[in-house]
């Protein structure tokens, strides 16, 4: 069975919500839509308070290269314009719109039915695709007209896209692989146009064996789409994990998947490329798993952004008495949010409620040189050696140890016998060395 | 004398002195020359190594200084102006004079006037806390109480207090050697001018917030309301992002914008005691002299007196339970 070479670690699966039915969350009363929800520049505000907005009508527009649109979610009124706290923790601006009918602008369609042929072309698509304010879904948030605009020089000759969802519990892309198989293929012609490339290949988990049979059956029908089915071991969804599995190429330090010829996209991604190209749909709601060994009614919602994580969780049957953490994304890559009023963004992929024997940290004892974390990192670090740096603020010699390179897939903390805040220490590294990085371009 | 012997001695002298000669030659050959002031100004410096100057240590520094043409931008914090009194003497330059600083902690945001809403579980450095989340209570601009300017301190002169969760300065060990200001992630500590009798005012709280959302979170907040500005009369007080700063140069520690703050985020620490009547703070000025020594002796009595009052108001608020890090 395909994977990758080094490391990677096996937590429990607590797939709970696989193959539970996408369900759509009602409006909610009131939006709070961030206007900072991906990675690079924040765009600028377009509208006034006060203004009435329709349902896909643009609220932001990118400002630079590295940045996206942003649409509301919602028609209603836009109640005021101000910094809230979002899922970082720190208060940033959004608009707050109150809600009031469900009117959406005219040019979108917003009928299920499956539009196969493609009319765009490969330019207007990245064109559509910017201004749709399509970013990858599968959480880092980076601009997608970004990775279809490849750099001279370069060549890309696979397309692979990321069905693995190797983090546990959550299930929002095996659900849409499953429910929109042919639009999330329709979605893969769509960007194998944009890119010209010819082969594409999804690589799959083998946990979601009812989605590779699914997607491999239609996949018959689309020219140049193969699907790989792969060794169930995590972090197999991370980008460069998932090359090498796939096409057996190894990103070089500090390089991109375009420097060995592939782009990685997910296959949330990919839906909401066929919505934006197809449907004239730009990107307002999102695949959100909410799930939780203590929660009543778990399953998988399709939520417009901005909707209160707590309805969210109201929705799925209430806030269970012992919840001790509640976590944007999965238990490995996921982090803890300090309010349950902050917005779904493009990027929430799940919300996990660990109850509170499972979600506090052990005590931290020293490290036993027991290597562990080396074997399992899947980038080849030294964390042992990268967190005492970071303790002793070491941060020169901490690139030179390809800090950089980390993913923060959390394996060393996971297997770390000792209970070392491991990925906490190298994640203020990478903070760290990208100031010094910065200060040195100045 | 036995030959064996008289031919060792020879052979061994032979053998020594060639290498003195060796030796001799190439010490004058690849001799260092250094400047026999660094010693003597090294000698003068406080040797404590502590890099407020912005040197690595203080032999770097008093390289530093015969190295430059004037000790302009120069200064060893600990050592103060005496200690660039006398280096200056001993490189014959002319010393830059600076006021001392003391550092002063921008927070009031105790346990008791700040509610925690989640509990953080990771790693115990404000560093780590400040690189994944805004801190464990509402406010994202306050202390996150992990000491991280504690364990940096040569001097001894700053100590976390468990009752209120927040660092509290020394100010006789101080030496304003920077090192505290540059490890607080949130940027609360800050070098101000110290007065006579280590008095000061200013104002302990950096929420940028509006007001309503920064009485929200911590009930000694800086709400921006600007009355401390409208009563200063030398100007020293400005309102910037709904937060109000003492410019520690032009305030004359006249004492009026305190009692105007409407949540207690000025404070006055090394003054005698108020009286309580308007009419008798001019009798208070002049009489300055018998309060004077218990001002130095107890400069923290007022701020204590806040959190104890604050203590009760936040009692009723539970912090709810939701935590951070994963």
């Amino acid at each position: 069975m395909r994977t990758f070479r080094l490391g990677g670690i096996h937590p429990p699966e607590n797939k709970i919500t696989a193959g539970s039915a996408i369900r759509e969350l009602p409006v909610p009363e009131q939006v709070s839509i961030p206007i900072y929800q991906h990675i690079g520049a924040p765009p600028k505000i377009i509208v006034e308070r006060g203004q009435e907005v329709l349902v896909g009508q643009p609220l932001a527009n990118s400002e630079g290269f590295i940045s996206s649109n942003i649409h509301s979610s919602v028609s209603g009124k836009i109640l005021k314009i101000d910094n809230i706290t979002d899922i970082s923790g720190y208060k940033r601006t959004a608009v707050v719109i109150r809600v009031d009918g469900d009117n959406w602008v005219e040019t979108i369609d917003r009928s299920d039915k499956l539009v196969k042929k493609i009319e765009s072309e490969s330019q207007e698509i990245v064109q559509t695709v910017l201004q749709m304010g399509i970013v990858g879904l599968g959480g880092a948030t980076f601009p997608t007209h970004v990775k279809l605009s490849i750099p001279r020089g370069k060549e890309a000759d696979y397309l692979i896209v990321n069905g693995a969802e190797c983090e546990p519990y959550l299930t929002s892309d095996h659900i849409l692989m499953l429910e929109k198989t042919d639009e999330i293929l329709t979605g893969i012609i769509i960007m194998m146009k944009a890119l010209k490339v010819e082969k594409t290949v999804i690589g799959i988990e083998n946990n979601k064996t009812d989605a590779i049979s699914r997607l491999k059956e239609h996949a018959r029908n689309f020219e140049g789409i193969e699907v790989q089915g792969l060794k169930v071991k995590y972090p197999q969804g991370g980008e460069k994990q998932l090359i090498k599995a796939v096409i057996n190429r190894e990103v070089p330090s500090g390089g991109l998947p375009i420097d060995v010829g592939a782009v990685v996209f997910n296959v949330g991604t990919m839906f909401a490329v066929y919505e934006a190209v197809q449907k004239n749909k730009p990107l307002i709601d999102r695949i959100v798993t909410i799930t939780g060994k203590e929660l009543a009614d778990p399953g998988n919602y399709r939520v417009r952004l901005g909707t209160p994580i707590s309805t969210l969780i109201e929705a799925a049957g209430g806030l269970p008495e012992n919840t001790g953490k509640v976590i944007n994304g999965g238990p490995m890559m996921g982090k803890a949010l300090n309010s349950l009023d902050v917005p779904v963004i493009k990027g929430t992929s799940g919300v996990t409620l660990l109850p509170r024997e499972e979600a506090s940290r052990k005590e931290i004892q020293n490290c036993i040189r027991c290597t562990k974390c080396i074997t399992v990192c899947p980038m080849g670090l030294e964390p042992y050696l990268l967190m005492s740096m970071g303790e002793k603020e070491m941060f020169e010699r901490m690139e030179l140890e390809k800090t950089m390179d980390c993913i923060e897939c959390g394996s060393c903390s996971y297997i770390c016998p000792s209970n070392r805040p491991l990925l906490d220490y190298i994640r203020l590294g990478k903070v760290e060395v990208n100031k010094i990085r910065r200060a040195r371009k100045n | 004398m036995n030959p064996t012997i008289a031919y060792t001695i020879i052979s061994l002298s032979a053998t020594g002195i060639a290498a003195a000669i060796i030796l001799y030659i190439i010490a004058q050959r690849f001799r260092v020359f250094e400047d026999p002031r660094i010693d003597e100004v090294e000698d003068a410096l406080p040797s404590a190594n502590c890099g407020g100057c912005g040197y690595a240590g203080c032999r770097n520094f008093a390289e530093a200084c015969v190295k430059a043409d004037s000790l302009s931008g120069l200064f060893c914090p600990p050592g103060g102006n005496e200690t660039m009194g006398e280096v200056a003497s001993i490189l014959g330059m002319e010393a830059t004079e600076q006021d001392p600083q003391v550092a002063v902690v921008r927070c009031s945001g105790s346990y008791a006037c700040r509610p925690r809403t989640n509990n953080y579980d990771g790693a115990a450095s404000c560093a780590v806390a400040s690189s994944l989340y805004a801190g464990d209570t509402g406010c994202q601009f306050g202390c996150l109480s992990h000491g991280d300017c504690v364990r940096v301190c040569d001097f001894d002169a700053i100590h976390m207090n468990p009752e209120t969760g927040l660092p509290e300065v020394t100010d006789e060990n101080c030496t304003a050697c920077n090192a505290c200001v540059v490890a607080c992630p949130k940027d609360i500590i800050e070098l101000r001018k110290r007065n006579k009798r280590d008095r000061k005012i200013f104002v302990s709280c950096i929420n940028e917030d509006k007001g309503g959302i920064a009485k929200k979170s911590c009930s000694v907040a800086c709400i921006g309301c600007g009355k401390c500005e409208k009563v200063c009369p030398h100007d020293a007080i400005t309102i910037e992002n709904f937060l109000a700063y003492i410019d520690p140069v032009k305030c004359k520690l006249c004492r009026k914008c305190a009692p105007e703050c409407p949540t207690d985020a000025i404070l006055e620490i090394g003054f005698p005691p108020r009286k309580p009547k308007p009419e008798e703070v001019v009798k208070v000025e002049a009489g300055e002299k018998p309060g004077m020594e218990s001002g130095t002796e107890k400069p923290v009595e007022k701020p204590a007196e806040k959190t104890e009052t604050a203590e009760s108001k936040a009692d009723k608020d539970k912090p709810k339970n939701q935590e951070e890090s994963n």
